[in-house]
């Protein structure tokens, strides 16, 4: 008998252990797998029961409902007052496109078996077959871009890095995932970690390199500890090492832990990081594909970019890009955050609208008050009002709306929010974040929270405000990275979107 | 948290694990941390001399990343998640209050990857989702 409990920390974070334990406690001869999270996460902790017609669901389960479910025969998929049905009938995940997330949820994610039965390694042995110049050619072709912010093709930067030659390259795989209302890469590296590995493999095989490096933030605990485990198990089984999968290429992956910085997802301050350094960000040129870690040819792709090549490889390019609009190939993983009904992962095609997503998946707000702003993109992401919500989700359209996607994350706020807040603590975080390499930056975000908070308080408020957008025009132009640079976005967005805000009158 | 008592023979102990690794100056900081729940300042000779880095170096390190600290760390650790996406199911206010109540052990954070079941909060190195002070309370025990 086969019981799914997640074991993703989102789920142990709402008591999935002590529902597991108190599974076990019952009836000690079922096996429970810890399995990752579906992504309902409003659903968790989310009880699945393998039965003949299928996987029925449980949702959400608590410690004090599991005597109940033993009663009610859920291990036959008996009826109870949280029966969701069979899982892949709940129409929150029924409809979504799951390409990347494939297996999350579904697998027990430090199963090899289970990752083979289910896809897993067919990308790996597709791309051992074929010249780094035809393997480079597919991802390239597959329109896949950079899932981590800045949406730079994949294909193009493998392309370069291929063509330096050098006695040693790197993959480094970014898993800082430091954006608030982000958790897709934590939620694959405990749902899925073979797939990130396998994305690694191949793009080390595409460009050459032998040494790979996760640089996982220190807040993500259960990830790191899931992941290694995952890389000694590849390891055991020759999958890493000196011969991946018997072939002539070597291969190894090493994790590198963050130390609580978010400026060290920018990827040269990562690099800095890496080599154990302050995390201050490096100008551009050279190029990290060119000179990177330790001066290497390195490629830097995001968790997500990186996972999602292994299913291009084995269905295609053309499969992949099929899906999505204009510029913005494939599928994104959105992530639905903050005060949501119904939060976690949704992936689907580019392309659907910012009101599908936040309310036919979303169904609106926690609180179940009017729903006033979105912030998409992360800290560095514009604040949108429902008067944007017919905006198509794809890099172009938010861009062209005044905003960006980022790594997709979607926080959503409910009407007791206060945007002239919002704006403070975006200049606050970059304060405390800057790297501190340049003046606006460094100087500038500090004398941003001063001035908004001097709006707040209502002092001079029209020259403030003139003062403030001047201020944000010298960051977004004298700043080396974006993170000087684009924390203007949520301020100045705010105080378009929301100018009532920005009065200086007590709400 | 349990962790040992600092001493200069443990610390070199340790430190030599690392002799191998490539750019080793931060993953022997936050082993120090790890080992003896804070940096000692007597370490940044240590790590200095060790792998023949300057202590400006090494200071430069310690000082830029709000993982590491330099003094022993209280009983229990209550890290509080006060992004946005907590922020937007009320991590200010839980923030007031936890800090009223728990004081010197609390620090804030910048998200655990738990924005769906926000606010979010690690106790003692467990992740608690929908935190409120009870919880919080429970947690610590
Ligand atoms: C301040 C700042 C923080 C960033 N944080 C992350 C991050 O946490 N994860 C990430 O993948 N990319 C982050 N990026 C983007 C990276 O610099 C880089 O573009 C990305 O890792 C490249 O991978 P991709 O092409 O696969 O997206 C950040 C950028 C900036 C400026
Ligand atoms: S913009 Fe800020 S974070 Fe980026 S390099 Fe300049 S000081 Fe550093």
């Amino acid at each position: 008998m086969k019981v799914f409990v997640p074991g993703d920390s989102a789920a142990i974070s709402v008591g999935a252990d002590d529902v597991a334990a108190a599974i076990t406690k019952i009836d000690s001869s079922i096996e429970i797998i810890r399995n990752g999270s579906r992504g309902a996460l409003w659903l968790e902790t989310l009880v699945e029961v393998e039965t003949p017609s299928g996987r029925i669901a449980y949702g959400p389960v608590t410690v004090q409902d599991v005597s109940s479910l033993f009663e009610a025969d859920f291990l036959h998929g008996g009826s109870h007052a949280l029966s969701l049905g069979k899982t892949d009938e709940i129409s929150w995940l029924a409809n979504q496109d799951r390409v990347t997330f494939a297996r999350v949820g579904i697998i027990d994610p430090l199963s090899l078996d289970a990752y083979c039965a289910h896809g897993g390694l067919l990308g790996l042995r597709k791309a051992l077959e074929l010249s780094s110049q035809a393997l480079i050619d597919e991802v390239t072709d597959s329109g896949l871009r950079g899932r981590g912010g800045a949406a730079f093709p994949a294909g193009i930067k493998w392309r370069t890095a291929a063509q330096a030659t050098s006695d040693q390259k790197y993959i480094c795989c970014n898993a800082d995932e430091g954006d608030s209302g982000t958790f897709a890469d934590r939620m694959l590296i405990e749902g899925d970690p073979f797939t990130l590995i396998e994305g690694m493999t191949i793009a080390a095989i595409a460009v050459g390199a032998t040494e790979g490096i996760v640089y996982l933030r220190s807040e993500y605990p259960y990830a790191i500890a899931i992941l290694q485990k995952a890389i000694d198990i590849a390891r055991a089984d020759s999958w890493l090492g000196k011969s991946v999968l018997g072939s002539a290429h070597s291969f190894d992956i090493q994790i590198r832990v963050g130390a609580g910085s978010y400026v060290c997802g920018e990827e040269t301050a990562m690099l800095e990081s890496i080599e154990g350094k302050r995390g201050v960000v490096r100008a551009k040129p050279p190029l990290p594909a060119i000179e990177g870690l330790f001066g290497k040819p390195t490629i830097i792709n995001n968790v997500l970019t990186l996972a999602t090549v292994p299913m291009i490889l084995a269905e295609g390019a053309a499969v992949y890009k099929a899906r999505g609009v204009g510029r913005s190939l494939g599928t994104q993983v959105f992530q639905l955050a903050g005060n949501i009904a119904r939060g976690g992962i949704v992936e689907t095609a580019f392309g659907i609208t910012l009101k599908e997503l936040i309310n036919t998946y979303g169904g609106g707000t926690l609180t179940g008050r009017p729903l006033r702003a979105v912030q998409i993109g992360g800290p560095l992401g514009a604040y949108f009002s429902t008067a944007q919500f017919e905006t198509s989700m794809d890099y172009e359209s938010l861009i062209a709306a005044g905003g960006m996607l980022g790594h997709g994350g979607i926080v959503v706020f409910d009407d007791t929010v206060d945007l002239a807040v919002q704006a403070k603590f975006a200049m606050e975080f970059c304060a405390i974040e800057s790297c501190g390499k340049c003046t606006p930056c460094r100087i500038g975000s500090t004398r941003g929270a001063e001035t908004i908070d001097l709006i707040i308080q209502g002092v001079r408020v029209y020259e403030n405000k003139r003062l403030l957008l001047d201020l944000c025009e010298v960051m977004t132009d004298g700043s080396l990275c974006a993170m000087g640079g684009l924390t203007p976005m949520p301020v100045k967005s705010a105080m378009i979107n929301f100018s009532s805000d920005f009065t200086g009158a007590a709400r | 948290m349990k962790y040992s008592p600092f001493s200069q023979e443990a610390a070199l102990g340790l430190l030599a694990s690392l002799r191998e690794e490539k750019g080793p100056v931060l993953m022997a900081l936050q082993l120090m941390q790890s080992e003896f729940g804070y940096v000692d300042k007597a370490c940044v000779e240590l790590i200095a001399n060790f792998f023949n880095k300057s202590r400006a170096d090494v200071h430069g390190v310690l000082t830029f990343y709000h993982d590491l600290r330099t003094m022993p760390p209280t009983e229990h650790q209550i890290s509080l998640c006060v992004a946005e996406a907590c922020q937007a199911v009320g991590a200010r206010e839980l923030e007031l209050a936890v800090k009223n109540k728990f004081g010197d052990e609390v620090q804030n954070a910048y998200c655990f990857g738990n924005c769906a079941l926000g606010p979010a909060v690690m106790v003692d190195g467990k992740l608690i989702g929908r935190a409120s002070l009870e919880k919080i309370s429970a947690a610590r025990l």
